[in-house]
């Protein structure tokens, strides 16, 4: 439903993304893996459209969306919940639902899709009317899943969903990628855990210094030698 | 002094501080979306006043009419002025910003000169307004109890837009953060632009109220009125809204006190407002409700 072709970006300077192309094919879990720096969020950021691509196109269903505005990205179906969760402290966690919701003016379908949330989260339902900023960081990254969920997105993309969490929720954040994308939710996911992200990718892009270095199904690349030492730890 | 003159200098520095109150809630929403001190918005309160006397004496429009009409037109105009001066800048350095809102702010003057001319004009004001009314040994005008009264209603209005509709929760949340908000599908640049009209709307409410309780109209009254309310929305706490209803109240409410209890520094009136601002700006310079400044660990 996504696809890239030679992508190009410039952040103040710097060359960030030279050249990538890829492909998220609808209701799959693709996963972009590689070190800091290598241009995983550049590639999300230009997607979602809070940066502009040099060259190169990005289309969603074969419709050019390099050039819209971002809150037009969400409309046209495409939400991120992005590094470092960025939920909104000073608004409780249903406002931060809500502003997922924003672009929508559908009432039925945003009540149907908090309950979906709330089942998925249930623990943000109990603090619904908690400040944002009061949450653990766990609890804030589910806010940061569900209020992407809110928009109702056909394409849902979670940059570093695991950063920062302790192992055993890192379970639990990857357990519910799957759910989600067994509702049928297609799932572009950036990671650094790359073990856990390949083993419920369909298919994986290895990046490196702006350039797409290796790709392949989730399987292939966890059993392909240069990724087990590159990024496995042997 | 005896407690009828007591309640009649409390009616009015309510009336006063009510007339700061809404023109420093425009200046610390805008700030609190943008970090813009927007210098031209004492010169959005004077066209407000002017408009509505054009209409009432030009156009022969019911005041009622010319009200309503003045408080478009002007939010329009300030949403023009963040069209053209504010929003090609938003990428730049917060002083070129700066700059150009004091631009604004004299070329808005200069165009009132032009358009209204600078001969001060008289108001023509609705005759119960001004008909004293007394009760027991209290003179009150209507205009002292009316003026308080809308202010607040205005207020009200405010606070449920920005607390209780999709709107408001698109200004509160670019306040803080405006690429999360965008990567949400907030449009930034039109709730930018309904910031800059509803703030624009309340000077223009304050103007006209400003102009039938001091019933004259000059290009420069916007001036002090316009540093008043920016002296209140520090002292408030710049970017909090009941911060700047409360900094108005108390300023305009000091004001009047310190010249009915001190005649004789009655000169000094305006220079007590900026004795203020450097108080507030040496001991609490994130004002009475103003976000702490936190390390963010």
């Amino acid at each position: 439903m996504l696809s890239i072709k030679d992508l190009h970006v410039h952040y103040g300077g710097i060359h960030a993304i030279k050249g990538i192309s890829l492909e998220v094919p609808r209701g799959k879990v693709v996963t972009l893996i590689g070190a800091n720096g290598a241009g995983k969020s550049s590639t999300l950021r230009a997607i979602a459209g809070i940066v502009k691509k040099s060259s190169g196109s990005i289309e969603l269903e074969g419709r050019e969306i390099s050039g819209l505005a971002p809150e037009d990205i969400v409309k046209s179906g495409i939400m991120m919940a992005p590094e470092g969760r960025k939920i909104l402290p000073h608004l409780t966690v249903l406002e931060n639902l809500m502003l997922g919701a924003f672009s929508r003016n559908d009432p039925g379908g945003i009540d149907r899709d908090l309950a979906w949330v709330y089942e998925l989260f249930p623990r943000l339902k109990e603090r619904a009317w908690q400040k944002g900023g009061t949450l653990s960081g766990g609890e804030q990254q589910m806010l940061a899943v569900g209020r992407a969920l809110m928009g109702s997105p056909s394409l849902l993309m979670l940059d570093e969903p695991s950063l920062g969490l302790a192992p055993i929720l890192v379970k639990d954040v990857f357990d519910i990628i799957q759910a989600i994308n067994n509702e049928g939710k297609t799932v572009l996911l950036v990671e650094q855990n790359a073990y856990a992200a390949l083993k419920i990718a369909d298919a994986a892009y290895v990046l490196e210094v702006g350039r797409i270095v290796l790709s392949g199904t989730g399987k292939q690349l966890l059993n392909d030698p240069k990724v087990r030492e590159a990024y496995l730890g042997g | 002094m005896s407690l009828a003159m007591f309640v009649q200098h409390l009616l009015n520095g309510l009336t006063l501080g009510s007339l700061y109150a809404l023109i420093a809630i425009g200046y610390t929403m805008v700030y609190g979306i943008l970090r813009l001190i927007n210098f031209a918005h004492g010169e959005i309160f004077m066209l407000g006043a002017y408009f509505v006397f054009w209409g009432v004496t030009l156009f022969r429009l019911p005041w009622f009419i010319a009200v309503i009409g003045a408080i478009v037109v002007t939010s329009f105009a300030g949403i023009i002025v963040d069209r053209v001066a504010y929003k090609p800048l938003r990428n730049a350095p917060r002083i070129s910003a700066l700059i150009s809102a004091i631009g604004v702010s004299f070329f808005l003057q200069n165009f009132a000169i032009v358009v209204f001319s600078a001969i001060p004009r008289e108001v023509q004001r609705p005759a119960w307004l001004v008909k004293v009314i007394i009760v027991g040994k209290v003179r009150i005008l209507p205009l002292t109890l009316v003026v308080p009264a809308l202010s607040f209603v205005l207020m009200m209005g405010l606070l449920y837009v920005v607390y209780k509709t999709k709107p408001g929760l698109g200004m509160r949340a670019i306040s803080r953060d405006i690429e999360t908000s965008r990567l949400m599908g907030v449009p930034v640049n039109r709730i930018i632009a309904l910031t800059f009209g509803m703030g624009s709307a309340l000077a223009a409410a304050s103007g006209i109220m400003w102009a039938l309780r001091y019933p004259q109209l000059q290009p420069v009254m916007g001036v002090i009125p316009g540093f008043k309310a920016f002296i209140a929305a520090v002292f408030g706490g710049i970017g909090s809204i009941q911060g700047a209803v409360i900094g108005g109240l108390i300023l305009g409410l000091m004001e009047i006190m310190i010249v009915a209890f001190m005649p004789s520094l009655a000169g000094f009136r305006d220079a007590f407002a900026f004795i203020l601002l450097i108080i507030i700006l040496l001991i609490m310079p994130t004002g009475l409700m103003g976000e702490k400044l936190e390390d963010k660990v």
